[in-house]
Formats: structure tokens, C-alpha cells, sequence
């Protein structure tokens, strides 16, 4: 175990609680996050993640909690935290009617860009939308929009990229390019806090945190958090999984089963109880593999017990 | 250090709104078309000096002076006889379904009496529903009362030509038998444009920004709520006194209304006017979740504008509770301003009495939009 240094956190927040007309959307969310770091905002739709998000780079006001973002206030130097961080909004939204230009260079003179000119010519070379920069921003295809949304964020060369599902809606390609910016702006020393719902996503993040109803249920590397999690899972394949899969989700030892292509992921907590549990099932036609769970499997896993844990 | 108020960022946003502006032309085209289409409807269609009025006349006296008043009343442009009716109840009818405006009342033995001297009347029963059509015949006929007969008494009847007419007129304002002036129209028409789009421009500018999301970005960026607001509302400043000018050029040269103070004074109330509504737009456009809503609350703030502050109905007729609401509003007392500086040549000594509520109001106003901008994603 190592200590974090302090001024190593660019997001260091503690117990951030929110919650709009009377129904908490943000219920105690602590953060650490390093500096390089790129970490990963999991968890379903509508559990806090962008609320968290506003309320790390000072749109909103925590109802409680406290802590600091690129070593200032959260409470009492938005301003600070705002001129030095690049937020992507989930959807769209820069100016239609501004052209991809107009656009980049509203945003630099709003962070008072030093050689804007030059800065957003650089910028439309990066995003490759140099040749259309006068083109109305609402005509863009919703990827392109992404792209021009993301060059937005950084044409101020923040410290720290909040990206609010950057990747939804967007093609595989324009995904993969989307991530090796990432990984590339990592390598240059900025911090991202990137949410997102596609599990394949996670893979690319070095530090992840699963959230749901409003509270943290994870927090660690890929690899630290599938260890936590203590499941263990087979992978089963072969022909007529379907109906195996009906099967085997009641019996005693399994915890979750999930479909992946032609093979089924059956989890369980306890090694000796899901092998006793399976025993009956394993014939000639389906090939039974243990296996590492993935961090799908995890998470679903998580979301039952949060969901039982509630229930009680 | 990040500065409380930053130039840049203002004219940053100043210009963003400006090629927004240039670029929605539908809602440009509308901030020019409202004032122009009430001009044109306040002003034109509604015809201050109505000539050509049909006239029903009852004659029960056949002689040369009642033909020669006819004759005058029609020469003057503003009559025009189109029925002799039998009796008084017929011409009632007619009056009253609105085909004539006016029925002359020539009584028996007119001549006659005229002739001895007795100085008999003639009745003038006018619908005066909506006063401004009949305003300006009446005062003709008063004329054409002295001079019609003139051509007739000569000779030995040269003695009852007098300083006075030899006989009387008697004028019945039907149906509305109050006036009002019709000068205050048009210049009180400043106030209304003024009111309904400037409120309608700044609700949904602002509202825009939130349904489509950029409000997001806006607040994301280190743009503080002044700079935003401020930078907002200056370019519809701009549009506000294009409408001025366009009102007040119709008012000089197609309405010819007399314009006796200053007009430089007139720009600078109007200015003080102009933001108090734009601000006003503002604070709705916190409150509003899409532009429909804030389009419905400009509404709900023009319509006791119209009704309350002088502009349809006699201030001082209002009942007390009804004052107190119109004092409250800015257009009251713009409508005051304008009427006062344009026709009566107030000066800026006269006109503070009026300013400094406008002004209390835009102050307000504009604080309230400052500082529910600042909560508008809690």
C-alpha cells in the first residue's frame, strides 16, 4: 500500500451529496483522482454520474460534502477550477448556428486563449475538420460533432478533461481515434474523468469506479476491483445455450448469468458451491472453462447485491 | 487571479449574439415586422381623419338654405349624403345598424323661422362609438354652420347675418359620448412594441440556450452571470432603438404628428426602457424550461402592460387598485414620457418624475435576472 501524495490528487472530493426537489441524486460520492490518470465513471443510466461530474467542475452546488479540484476549492474557487478544466456535455452542445470555427473560437476567447488564431487553426487541423471550419456546427454528423465538442474542451489546454459520455452515438472507428487522444493527452500529463455505460470501454481506463443510485459500490484499478469482487466465473459454450442459461440462474451457488455471444458467463461467489452446483450439467456437447471474470460480470453482480441490499 | 468582470468575455458574447442574430433572420425579420405591421394597422388602418362619412338626413324642411348646408356639408370632404330618411325613427335605424354615421335633422318650418330671426337648430346625431371617426367631421360642421348661409342672406336678409350663425347646431354624441385624443396613439405605440418584443427577445435568447444545451458550456466556462447577462442584452439594445427610429419617422412623416421636445431626451428615456423590458425578458427566461413558456410569460406581462398603463383605456378612469398595478409597470410611465416630451415638449426636469420609477424597475429587474441566471442548473 502507498500513500497518495496530496498534491498529486487533481481531484480529491469527499461525500458530495445532491439531490434535486427532495430526491437524492448524488448520495456520498468520494473521489480521488491521480494526475494522468484516466478514470473511468461507470454505472448505469440515470445513477449520478453527471451530476457528479457538474459538481466537480462547479455548475452545481453540492448540498454537502466538500474537497478539491486541481488544488482549489470546490466550494469557493469554481472559478479557478473552471478556467483550468475541459467539460464535454453528454449531449451536444455548442452553438448549431455558429460555425465549427465561430465555435472553437468563442470558447477560446471565453477562456481568454493567449494566440487564439493560431491555437484554434491548430485545433481544426487535429479534429481534421480544417477544411469545413465554416460549416454551421448543427449541419456536423453527430460524430463529427463529438470530435468538434471534444476539440472544444481542450482548446484551452486544460489540466483536467471531464468527459460526460463522450462515446455515445459514436462509430467504432470514431471511438478507437477518440480513445488514442486519450491516451495520448494521459501520456502528456492531463488528467480525464470519463463516464461512460459500455463495459469494453472500461478496459481502456486505468482507474475505475462503479456507481449506482447515487453511491460508489467500486473504486480501483480494472484488476483490483475484478480481485475485490471475489467472483468466480465459467464460461460455458457450445450449442443450445439458451435454454441451459434458464437452467442453471436459480441453482444454489450461482449468482448471475450472462449471455456473451455463443458462451454463458455463470458467476458465483463461493468456488466449491457454483463447481457443486454445475456438476449435473456438464456432458459431452458443452465445453465448461473456469475462468477470471470479466468486469461486466462484476458489475452486474454489484448491481444485484446493491439492488437486494435495498430491498432489505 | 480571475477578474470580477472581464471586458473580453462581455464582448465575446456581444459578438456571438450578433451572428446568431444575422443568422436567425425569422426572428430579426419579426423584431422589424411588429412594429411596422402596428404602424400600419394602429396608424393607417385606423384612419385618424375619416373622410366620406355617409350621412342619412331628414328633411322635413324643402327650402334653398337647407339645400345649401347639404351642399357645404359635402363640399367639405367629410360627408356624404346617401339617404334622405322619412321620419326619426327610420334614421335611428340606420344609425343604429350602422349604415350611416351621421343623421342630419333639418326641422320643419326651418326656413321660416329662420327668417324671422328666431335662430332655430338643426340636430346633429352622430355614432360616436369609436370617437376618432367622428372627431374631426364634427368640428368641420361648426365651420360650415357659419359660412354655409352666408351666400344666401344678402340683400334685406344681409341683417341676420351676424357674428353668430343665424341658427343653431346641436350635436349628439351617441354611444360614446366621452373623446378621446388621437395623437396619443402613435407615439404611445413606442411603448407597446417596445414592451412585447424586447420582453419576447431576451425570454427566449436565453431560454434557447438552455433547451439546446449550450447554457451548459456557457456555465462551464469561466463566464461570470453579469458578463453573460450584460452581454445578452446590449445587442437587443441595438434592435430596440431601430424600432424607435421606424416609429418615430412613420409618426413625423406619414402620421404627421407634432414632435415638440427633444428627441435626444426622448432616445435616452427610451434607452432606460428599452433594458428594464430586456431585463425583464431575462428573469423570465430563469424561470421558463423551453421557449414556448417564455413566450407565454411575456404575454402574461404585456397584456396588464396594454390594459393598465393608459394606453387602451383613460388612466384616471381606472379604478384605484387598477392605478396602483399601472404605476408599477414601466410602460405607464413611459407612455407618459413619450406623450409628454413629443406633444408637449417636456424637458428634462419634467420628465424625472416619470424616469426614476422605469429606472427603480430596470435595476430590479435586472438584479433579479443576475441572480437567478447564477442558479439556473441547481
Amino acid at each position: 500500500m502507498t500513500m497518495t501524495d496530496k498534491n498529486d490528487l487533481v481531484i480529491d472530493v469527499e461525500g458530495l451529496k445532491k439531490s434535486f426537489k427532495g430526491k437524492p441524486a448524488v448520495n456520498g460520492v468520494s473521489l480521488k483522482v491521480r494526475r494522468g490518470d484516466i478514470f473511468g465513471f461507470l454505472g448505469p443510466n440515470g445513477s449520478g454520474k453527471t451530476t457528479t461530474i457538474r459538481m466537480i467542475c462547479g455548475l452545481l452546488t453540492p448540498d454537502a460534502g466538500h474537497g478539491r479540484c486541481l488544488g482549489h476549492d470546490l466550494l469557493t474557487e469554481a472559478g479557478r477550477i473552471k478556467q483550468n478544466t475541459g467539460y464535454m456535455t453528454q449531449r451536444f452542445s455548442l452553438y448549431e448556428d455558429l460555425t465549427v470555427r465561430e465555435n472553437l473560437d468563442f470558447i477560446a476567447r471565453m477562456y481568454g486563449v493567449l494566440h487564439r488564431k493560431e491555437t484554434v487553426d491548430e485545433c481544426l487541423t487535429t479534429i481534421g475538420l480544417k477544411d469545413q471550419q465554416d460549416k454551421l456546427a448543427g449541419t456536423l454528423s453527430g460524430g463529427w460533432q463529438r470530435r468538434l465538442a471534444l476539440a472544444a474542451c481542450l482548446v484551452h489546454k486544460p489540466g483536467l478533461l471531464l468527459l460526460d459520455e463522450p462515446t455515445a452515438g459514436v462509430d467504432p472507428r470514431a471511438r478507437c481515434d477518440f480513445w488514442d487522444r486519450i491516451h495520448e493527452l494521459s501520456s502528456e500529463g492531463t488528467t480525464t474523468l470519463v463516464s461512460t455505460h459500455y463495459m469494453d470501454e472500461a478496459e481502456h481506463c486505468n482507474k475505475l469506479a462503479y456507481i449506482v443510485s447515487g453511491e460508489l459500490l467500486t473504486e480501483g484499478s480494472p484488476e483490483e476491483i475484478v480481485k475485490e469482487s471475489g467472483l468466480v466465473t465459467w464460461i460455458v459454450t457450445g450449442p443450445d445455450i439458451w435454454p441451459l442459461a434458464r437452467e442453471l440462474s436459480g441453482l444454489p451457488g450461482v449468482a448471475h448469468v450472462a449471455a456473451f455471444g455463443a458462451s454463458l458467463h455463470v458467476s458465483g461467489y463461493d468456488e466449491a458451491a457454483l463447481r457443486e452446483g454445475l456438476k449435473p450439467f456438464i456432458d459431452a456437447k458443452h465445453r465448461f472453462e473456469f475462468s477470471k471474470p470479466g468486469l461486466e460480470d462484476v458489475f452486474i453482480c454489484l448491481m444485484k447485491q446493491a439492488g437486494a441490499g435495498r430491498m432489505r | 487571479m480571475t477578474s470580477y468582470f472581464s471586458i473580453s468575455r462581455f464582448l465575446t458574447i456581444i459578438v456571438k449574439e450578433f451572428i446568431q442574430m444575422r443568422r436567425d433572420r425569422l426572428t430579426f425579420a419579426m423584431m422589424i415586422g411588429i412594429p411596422v405591421m402596428q404602424l400600419v394597422l394602429f396608424g393607417y388602418a385606423i384612419n385618424f381623419d375619416p373622410k366620406d362619412l355617409p350621412v342619412a338626413v331628414i328633411r322635413a324642411d324643402e327650402s334653398i338654405f337647407s339645400r345649401d348646408l347639404i351642399h357645404a356639408m359635402e363640399n367639405s370632404g367629410y360627408f356624404r349624403i346617401i339617404q334622405t330618411a322619412a321620419n326619426e325613427e327610420e334614421a335611428r335605424d340606420l344609425l343604429e345598424l350602422g349604415d350611416v354615421q351621421f343623421v342630419l335633422n333639418i326641422p320643419a318650418n326651418f326656413a321660416r323661422r329662420l327668417l324671422r330671426g328666431e335662430g332655430p337648430s338643426i340636430l346633429l346625431e352622430a355614432d360616436a362609438t369609436d370617437p376618432v371617426a367622428t372627431g374631426n367631421a364634427i368640428a368641420a360642421m361648426t365651420t360650415i354652420v357659419q359660412k354655409a348661409l352666408n351666400r344666401d342672406l344678402k340683400g334685406t336678409l344681409r341683417h341676420l347675418k351676424q357674428e353668430e350663425a343665424p341658427f343653431g347646431l346641436r350635436v349628439h354624441k351617441k354611444y360614446n359620448p366621452e373623446g378621446v385624443t388621437n395623437h396619443n396613439i402613435v407615439p404611445g405605440l413606442m411603448g407597446i412594441v417596445l414592451t412585447l418584443t424586447m420582453v419576447i427577445i431576451t425570454g427566449v435568447a436565453v431560454t434557447r440556450e438552455r433547451e439546446r444545451g449550450t447554457m451548459e458550456t456557457l456555465l462551464s466556462t469561466p463566464a461570470r452571470p453579469v458578463e453573460v447577462i450584460t452581454g445578452k442584452i446590449i445587442p437587443y439594445i441595438i434592435v430596440g432603438y431601430i424600432q424607435v427610429i421606424l416609429i418615430l419617422m412613420a409618426a413625423r412623416f406619414l402620421f404627421h404628428i407634432p414632435m415638440v421636445g427633444s428627441l435626444l431626451l426622448l432616445m435616452l428615456v427610451s434607452l432606460i426602457f428599452i433594458v428594464a423590458n430586456l431585463s425583464m425578458g431575462v428573469t423570465f427566461s430563469t424561470f421558463a424550461k423551453n421557449q414556448m413558456q417564455a413566450m407565454q410569460m411575456a404575454f402574461f406581462f404585456f397584456l396588464p402592460s396594454l390594459m393598465l398603463s393608459g394606453f387602451m383605456f383613460p388612466f384616471r378612469g381606472m379604478p384605484e387598485w387598477a392605478q396602483w398595478i399601472g404605476s408599477a409597470l414601466p410602460l405607464t410611465h413611459y407612455l407618459r414620457l413619450v406623450r409628454g416630451i413629443l406633444l408637449k415638449g417636456n424637458g428634462l426636469s419634467d420628465v424625472l418624475v416619470h424616469l426614476w420609477p422605469i429606472a427603480l424597475f430596470m435595476t430590479l429587474a435586472l438584479a433579479a435576472a443576475i441572480k437567478r441566471y447564477r442558479k439556473t442548473l441547481d
